[in-house]
C-alpha cells in the first residue's frame, strides 16, 4: 500500500482520451456448457492503463483473445481505433500481444525476435536495425541482442517479449499477466518499469492480471470480472473505496461483510448490534456493510458513541509492516489492521491473545453495498 | 586414488557405449579401409600387397580411358536415396500433423508401425505379388477396363518399394516433433503480422526440424545402400552400389574390391553429412545436426 501512493503520486496524467477500444454485448461459449464471456461492454480510452482483473476462468483472458483476433465472438461488436474486428485476422490488427509464457521464438536470437513483426512488415534492413535498437534501448538489454531465448532469465525473457510487441507502435498493447512467472521482487520492479513505459510513450494498455494488488498499484481504470462479466469497473481508489458488491470488496484486498437490516433511514440493525451508517437507507430493506481491516479503529479505553462494540482478540497475524488481530464480537469475526508504527508514538496500542479491547467502526469508513 | 576422478565418474555411462562402438564399428571400418587395399587371389582369397587397384576400378579409371559402369551405379543409388527421402518428407510430413491432431493418435501410430510386425523380406514380396503380370494391380486395372501395365520388375516397382519400406522412419521421429509443438508460437506470429503461410513458416516448421533431420538421415542412409529391394523387385537386373558390394562379397569373392566400393560409399554420405553441418552451423541451427 504505501508502494501505490508513492507511484500514484508520480503519475500526473489522468486519462481520458477519445475511446480506443469499444466492446458492446460481447458474448462467446466455448461449448454448452462453459460461458466464456456472458454480456460484456467496455470502453477503453487511448494511453490508459486499463486492467482486466479476475480469479482464473471469469473469461479475462477470453476477453484478451477477443482482442487480439485468435478468438471469434459469437455476439456483439468490437471495435479498434474506429474500425469494427468482426472477420479479421490477427496478423492485420492494431493490436500486440505480450504473451503469458512469453512465446519465444527459440530458433531465433533476440534481435530476430524483435525484428520479427516488422520484417513481416517488409520495412528495409535499415530502418529494421534502427527500430530494434531502439527497443533494445527501451527495455534495456541492448546487450543480450546475440542470445537464444534458451540463454535468458525470465525477467531478460519478459523484457524480450515487450519489445518484441512494442517494436510494432500497436495502437493497444496486450498483456496476458506478463508478470506471472516471476518472482516477487523483479515482479515489482518490472512492474515501475512498465508504468513508465507506458507513461513514456503514451500507449494504451490493456493488462489481464489475477493480483489485485498489482492492479490496483498499476492501472488507471480496473475491469473486475467475475463469470463473464464485468462486476464493476473504476478507478483504483474507487474500487477498492467503494465496491458495488461483495464479490468486489473481498476480491480487492480483504473486507469486513457485516448483514445488515435498515431499522430507518440512517441506522441499521447488525449482528454487531446497531450501527449508524452515513448514506441514506431505505428502512426495511436488507444491506451488506463492508469495512476494510484497516479502517477499523482498536483502542484499550471503551468510550462513549455510536458505532462502538467490545471484542475479544483471537488471533494476532504478525506480518512486519502491520499487525492483523482476529477479533470475536460477540460471535462475529471480524479482521482489523493496524500499522506496526513508532511504538514511542503516542495512542499506539498493541495488543494481546484473548484482552478484550475497544472496537471502533466509523460510520464514513462503513461502505453500504446494496445487494 | 579414493576420489574419484573424471575418469572414474565417465566409465560407468560412457564406457558400455564406447566399447560397443570400438569393437562393432570402428575395428570393422578400419578392417573393411585395410582391406580395400588389397587384392583378390585366385581362389577367392585376400592377398597383399597393398594397392589402389579397387579404387582405381571403382572409379573406372583403367589403360583404356574412363568407364563410368560403377560411378554411374553409384549416382542411381544417391538419386534413389534422394527420390526416396524427397517423397516420403512430401507423404509423411502431412501425415504427421494429421496424426498428431487426431483424437485417435495411438490407433494411427500402431498402423504406421504394424507393417514391422510382418518380416520385410515378405512386404517386399508383397509388392512382387501386387506388380506381377497377373498381380493384385493389373486385376483391379482389368476390372475397370485398363490396359494392364507392366510393374515388375522394373525401377518404378524399386522405386515404390524402397518408398514404402523407408516412410515409417521418417513419419515416427517427425511425429515426436510435431506432437510436442507449442502452437502459441504460431499465434505469436499471427500476432506479428505473418499471415497463414509465413506463419507456419517461421513459426511451425522450424520446430519440426529435429524430427524431420532424423527422419531423413533415417531413410536416405540406408535407402542409398539397399540392395534386397533392388534385388527382388527389380528381378536382378536393377543394379545399385548395395548390390555391387553384397555381390563383392558373395558370388563374386572379391572382397577387396567389395570393401573399396563400400568405402567410396561411406565416404560420399559422410561428406554429404558434413556438408550439411557446415551449412546449418553457418545458419545458426547448430542444435539441428
Amino acid at each position: 500500500m504505501e508502494q501505490r501512493k508513492l507511484f500514484k503520486g508520480k503519475r500526473t496524467r489522468t486519462p481520458g482520451g477519445e475511446t480506443i477500444v469499444r466492446l458492446s454485448g460481447v458474448r462467446k461459449r466455448f461449448d454448452r456448457q462453459t460461458t466464456a464471456l456472458d454480456g460484456v461492454d467496455l470502453e477503453v480510452r487511448a494511453g490508459e492503463f486499463f486492467s482486466l482483473l479476475g480469479p482464473s476462468g471469469c473469461g479475462k483472458t477470453t476477453l484478451l483473445r477477443i482482442l487480439a483476433g485468435f478468438e471469434e465472438p459469437d455476439q456483439g461488436r468490437v471495435e479498434i481505433a474506429g474500425s469494427s474486428m468482426q472477420g479479421v485476422p490477427p496478423y492485420r490488427r492494431p493490436v500486440n500481444l505480450v504473451f503469458q509464457n512469453y512465446a519465444l521464438f527459440p530458433h531465433m536470437n533476440v534481435f530476430d525476435n524483435i525484428a520479427f513483426g516488422l520484417r513481416m512488415k517488409r520495412l528495409p534492413d535499415a530502418e529494421v536495425r534502427a527500430r530494434v535498437g531502439w527497443a533494445l534501448e527501451l527495455v534495456d538489454i541492448a546487450e543480450l541482442e546475440r542470445r537464444r531465448p534458451h540463454e535468458l532469465s525470465g525477467g531478460q525473457k519478459q523484457r524480450v517479449a515487450l519489445a518484441r510487441a512494442l517494436v510494432n507502435e500497436p495502437e493497444v498493447l496486450l498483456l496476458d499477466e506478463p508478470l506471472g512467472a516471476l518472482d516477487y521482487k523483479l515482479r515489482k520492479q518490472l512492474q515501475v518499469e512498465l508504468m513508465n513505459l507506458q507513461e513514456e510513450l503514451g500507449l494504451t494498455f490493456i493488462y489481464v492480471t489475477h493480483d489485485q494488488e498489482e492492479a490496483l498499484v498499476m492501472s488507471d481504470r480496473i475491469a473486475v470480472m467475475r463469470a463473464g462479466r464485468v462486476e464493476q469497473l473504476g478507478l483504483p481508489e474507487a474500487l477498492y473505496e467503494r465496491p458495488a458488491n461483495r464479490f468486489v470488496a473481498q476480491f480487492l484486498g480483504t473486507s469486513n461483510l457485516i448483514p445488515a437490516h435498515a431499522v430507518d433511514r440512517r441506522r441499521v440493525e447488525t449482528p454487531l448490534g446497531p450501527l449508524r451508517v452515513a448514506e441514506e437507507l431505505e428502512a426495511g430493506r436488507r444491506y451488506t456493510l463492508s469495512i476494510r481491516p484497516e479502517k477499523v479503529r482498536l483502542s484499550r479505553r471503551a468510550q462513549p458513541g455510536p458505532n462502538r462494540i467490545e471484542a475479544r482478540v483471537d488471533d494476532i497475524i504478525y506480518t512486519g509492516a502491520e499487525n492483523q488481530y482476529l477479533l470475536d464480537a460477540g460471535g462475529f469475526e471480524l479482521v482489523a489492521y493496524t500499522l506496526n508504527s513508532d511504538i514511542q508514538e503516542p495512542g499506539y496500542e498493541e495488543f494481546d491473545y484473548d484482552e478484550r479491547i475497544a472496537v471502533h467502526l466509523p460510520e464514513e469508513n462503513l461502505v453500504v453495498i446494496h445487494e | 586414488m579414493n576420489k574419484p576422478t573424471r575418469w572414474t565418474r565417465l566409465l560407468p555411462t560412457l564406457g558400455p557405449g564406447t566399447v560397443w562402438l570400438l569393437v562393432f564399428t570402428l575395428v570393422p571400418t578400419l578392417l573393411i579401409f585395410y582391406t580395400s587395399f588389397l587384392q583378390r587371389d585366385p581362389h577367392g582369397w585376400l592377398s597383399g600387397p597393398l594397392t589402389l587397384e579397387n579404387y582405381r576400378r571403382f572409379f573406372g579409371i583403367g589403360p583404356d580411358g574412363i568407364d563410368p559402369l560403377y560411378l554411374e551405379i553409384l549416382g542411381r543409388s544417391l538419386l534413389l536415396g534422394l527420390v526416396t527421402t524427397v517423397a516420403t518428407v512430401v507423404i509423411g510430413f502431412p501425415f504427421a500433423f494429421f496424426i498428431a491432431g487426431s483424437p485417435r493418435k495411438n490407433l494411427l501410430l500402431l498402423l504406421v508401425v504394424l507393417p514391422f510386425w510382418t518380416n520385410f523380406l515378405i512386404r517386399v514380396y508383397a509388392w512382387i505379388v501386387i506388380f506381377q503380370r497377373k498381380g493384385v494391380l493389373n486385376a483391379l486395372l482389368g476390372h475397370f477396363g485398363l490396359d494392364p501395365v507392366l510393374l515388375y520388375p522394373s525401377w518404378t516397382a524399386v522405386y515404390v518399394g524402397t518408398i514404402y519400406t523407408y516412410l515409417p522412419f521418417l513419419i515416427l521421429p517427425l511425429y515426436a516433433s510435431v506432437e510436442k509443438i507449442d502452437w502459441t508460437l504460431l499465434e505469436a506470429a499471427h500476432d506479428l503480422g505473418a499471415g497463414r503461410l509465413r506463419g507456419f513458416w517461421h513459426a511451425v516448421f522450424p520446430q519440426t526440424l529435429p524430427g524431420l533431420i532424423a527422419g531423413v538421415l533415417l531413410v536416405f542412409i540406408p535407402a542409398v545402400g539397399t540392395f534386397v529391394i533392388s534385388d527382388l523387385l527389380g528381378a536382378g537386373k536393377a543394379i545399385l552400389v548395395g548390390n555391387v558390394i553384397q555381390q563383392q562379397f558373395g558370388a563374386s569373392r572379391d572382397w577387396a574390391f567389395g570393401s573399396a566400393a563400400a568405402f567410396v560409399l561411406m565416404a560420399v554420405v559422410l561428406t554429404g553429412l558434413w556438408l550439411y553441418a557446415r551449412w546449418a552451423g553457418e545458419r545458426g541451427m547448430e542444435e539441428l545436426v
